[in-house]
């Protein structure tokens, strides 16, 4: 058991730290400064100025591009962009198709598709919900059949595709066969965005965003080499590809960066001439709440160090899930709290509350999301209890 | 103790509820999340045409004399599907005319507030004013014409649209309250997250003397603000129970691994925690309103209290879990239930949030050991 660092991880901390100082371009360090919202492009600018650093891929072998740094390391890169509020990026191709292609992709497809994952040159959607396969994704319908002719011809739907208006390419669940046991018959595929007959139509969610899609299909063309390990192995790839969200699935970035916000935003508010954050319930509440987050951030090192060793996953992901989404919850719910009658807000612009207070409200709502998608919580629950008890569920 | 409503308020709560479903209903306040006014002043006419508008107030200022519960039975109505109109808002600025007007005052403005010719509203909300009436910023001082009111409001609601305003202001060491005229104030209008409108103000006006409301007006505010709550406790209750409906008739029809969710025992014993959560709101929303017309300032207090802090902390768990259990429809904008998450939210900061309430209570001489 050892959790110092050594005078080279600490001399690697004070690299990062000033190598974000100096990379992030102006425009984006204001942003991050007030806890903006970056779009789309935003996240993108930044996702490059990482790939030419060699840091975007910190979890990926040093084979295909991951800059091989050890697990310790690791943290400390990710800690330190969290600290500095850089961007997030999406994380469909680095952390999901572009994990499972590592894993399970052929030489063809990782040579094709990888290095266009880390360059940001192609950015990836995920398409495995359709409108009644969400939690029983095992049932979903969209049908790719085999033309005869080296393509399979796609129909159906998708749903909840987030940024597939953005996106390039999706990686989608299918299904192969429809006349086996549901999870036998399904085929992990990659198809072009802009394939005749794909169309992904943009919805908002509560957040006032246009966060995601529905995606139709109709007799879209897809090349049978983009077919993923074995036909109608989809289902068991797709499982896998859980134990790679786990770097990200405990937001412990997000939720302490959240928190951070809530200690500024209870600075600056005002309450009866003193500010908030010197009022002692506040304090607490705050408090409790980055408590709860350090015992994440603990429980997050440990499934990280364990996977690093090659250790088989439990159900540690399924916790770090459920306490993850929690925290994230709370954190922006905090924020409304501290916020105040500021927390009405509603898409009004500058200047009608403070920088740092104007996206909370949508962030807020949006935020209620976090446990129902990536495998909802009654869902993780059912996973754990599964795992502690043995026993069959009703 | 009785808690059934008489023959006159079951009526009022019939009439009350069928013109809710018919002409407003919920398709109808996302329309008005996106009209410039975001409500109509027919409608708003016409509830003081149908006597609402004057429920809770006295005879002799053209209202019904009727008590606080007669207006929490149209407001738990109004939460039923959102009704966008500013009933409260116009109803807890009456009520501060009341609580601090002369009765020539309150027939004077009042009046016209009943029939529904002018809408009312109280600006009180201030930077650096947390909850309460502590921190007010707003100055009002004598001169030759009348007073001198400087000051600035934030999330007047209604104040977009409203005719009048009930301002809250310092005056020496005590509170003032003033009807000013909207049209003498600078307004800029902003959306709120429930879908509602709000308006942040800058005064620097002088009103004539008989503006002035001549009782005491913390405790006018005071009162009001209460009322207020109380308006909050009786809306969200009518929130919570359309929430949990649609999210039980939601576990009836919605199919996952072959089999309607309602199944699920995880998921039951949830939507009974929401129904728990419920009829408590029921209960708090009761106490509330019988407690609004409390003289005592002690009891008044600590029912009010009691009830904002509980139905909030209940009724943020019913919306929340209902968005939970709709799963990806339920963070929609296209989906309904976002609605009433997002009015339940608001409803929790209205006239004081949980924490504002929780140590009211322990201010209070009952929480003494
Ligand atoms: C913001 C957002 C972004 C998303 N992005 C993507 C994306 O990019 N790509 C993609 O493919 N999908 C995406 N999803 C979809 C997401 O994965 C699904 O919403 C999720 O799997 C739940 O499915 P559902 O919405 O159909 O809810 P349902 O499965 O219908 O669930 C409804 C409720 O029932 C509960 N429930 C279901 N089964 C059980 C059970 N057995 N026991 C107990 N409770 C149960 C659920 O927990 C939930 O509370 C996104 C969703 C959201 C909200």
């Amino acid at each position: 058991m050892d959790m110092s660092f050594s005078p080279e991880d600490i001399a690697f901390r004070k690299e990062v730290r000033g190598w974000i100082a100096e990379a992030m371009p102006s425009d984006l360090a204001a942003k991050a400064a007030v806890d903006g919202n970056f779009s789309h492009d935003e996240s993108m600018r930044w996702h490059k100025i990482l790939y030419e650093k060699g840091w975007i891929a910190p979890h990926w072998p040093k084979e295909v591009g991951g800059p091989g740094l050890d697990v310790t390391k690791r943290f400390i890169l990710s800690e330190e962009l969290e600290l500095a509020g850089a961007p997030q990026l999406s994380p469909f191709g680095l952390h999901m198709v572009g994990p499972l292609l590592i894993q399970f992709g052929n030489d063809a497809q990782t040579a094709r598709f990888l290095p266009k994952i880390l360059a940001g040159e192609e950015v990836w959607c995920q398409g495995y919900s359709e409108p009644n396969a969400g939690s029983d994704l095992a049932s979903l319908k969209l049908r790719a059949e085999d033309d005869g002719d080296g393509n399979f011809i796609l129909n159906g739907q998708k749903t909840w595709t987030t940024y597939a208006q953005y996106a390039d390419w999706i990686f989608l669940l299918v299904r192969t066969d429809p006349d086996v046991k549901k999870q036998a018959g399904i085929s992990f595929l990659l198809a072009d965005m802009k394939s005749d007959g794909v169309e992904a139509k943009p919805f908002l969610t509560t957040g006032g965003t246009p966060a995601f899609c529905e995606t139709f299909f109709e007799n879209v063309k897809v090349p049978k080499e983009n077919l993923v390990g074995p036909l109608n192995g989809g289902w068991t790839m797709a499982k896998a590809l859980l134990g790679h969200e786990r770097t990200l699935i405990a937001a412990v970035g997000l939720s302490s960066r959240a928190i951070r916000r809530v200690k500024r935003i209870a600075a600056e508010t005002e309450a009866n001439g003193r500010p908030l954050l010197e009022d002692p319930d506040v304090r607490a509440r705050i408090a409790r709440l980055e408590i709860k987050l350090e015992g994440l951030r603990m429980q997050n090192y440990r499934a990280l160090a364990s996977a690093s060793l090659g250790h088989a996953p439990g159900p540690e992901s399924s916790i770090l899930k459920l306490r993850g989404s929690e925290i994230l919850q709370q954190s922006l719910e905090l924020a409304m709290d501290v916020m105040g009658h500021n927390s009405l807000e509603w898409f009004n612009g500058e200047g009608t509350v403070p920088a740092i207070e104007r996206w909370v409200p949508s962030a807020f709502n949006y935020t209620r999301a976090t446990t129902i998608y990536g495998g909802s919580n009654e869902i993780q629950k059912n996973i754990i209890s599964k795992f502690l008890l043995g026993l069959p569920t009703k | 103790m009785d808690f059934e409503l008489s023959e006159d308020q079951k009526m009022i709560r019939r009439t009350v509820a069928d013109f809710v479903k018919k002409e407003l209903p919920v398709t109808r306040m996302r329309k008005m999340r996106d009209d410039e006014t975001g409500f109509s002043r027919e409608v708003y006419q016409q509830m003081g045409e149908l006597g609402w508008l004057g429920i809770a107030l006295p005879e002799a200022a053209g209202g019904f004399g009727g008590s606080f519960v007669d207006a929490a039975i149209v407001l738990e109505q109004f939460g039923t599907t959102l009704v966008s109109e500013p009933f409260a808002e116009s109803l807890v600025a009456a009520r501060a005319i009341v609580h601090a007007g002369t009765e020539a005052q309150q027939e004077t403005f009042l009046g016209p507030h009943c029939a529904g010719e002018k809408i009312l509203t109280l600006a009180h909300v201030e930077n650096g004013l947390r909850y309460g009436i502590d921190g007010l910023q707003t100055r009002a001082e004598k001169n030759d014409g009348g007073y001198r009111l400087v000051g600035q409001k934030r999330w007047v609601l209604a104040g977009h649209a409203a005719d009048q305003l009930v301002v809250s202001a310092r005056e020496g060491d005590g509170i003032a309250l003033f009807v000013v005229d909207a049209s003498e104030v600078t307004r800029k209008a902003v959306a709120t997250m429930d879908g509602r409108k709000a308006a942040m103000v800058e005064l620097d006006v002088t009103v004539a003397a008989d503006r002035r409301l001549e009782g005491d007006g913390a405790h006018a505010l005071s009162r009001a603000l209460d009322d207020g709550a109380a308006a909050c406790c009786a809306e969200g209750y009518g929130i919570m129970k359309t929430a949990l409906d649609m999210t039980v008739d939601y576990l009836k029809t919605r199919e996952q691994f072959g089999v309607k969710i309602g199944t699920f025992q995880a998921l039951q014993h949830r939507a009974v925690d929401m129904f728990v959560e419920t009829e408590l709101g029921k209960s708090m929303s009761i106490l509330a309103s019988i407690r609004a017309d409390e003289v005592d300032d002690a009891e008044r207090q600590r029912a009010i209290s009691t009830a904002k802090a509980q139905l909030t902390t209940g009724g943020k768990f019913v919306v929340q879990q209902a968005t939970q259990l709709h799963g990806g429809i339920g963070v929609t904008d296209e989906h309904d239930i976002g609605l009433y998450f997002k009015r339940m939210h608001a409803l929790q900061v209205l006239y004081g949030d949980e924490p504002f309430h929780v140590r009211r209570f322990t201010e209070l001489p009952s929480f003494a050991a």
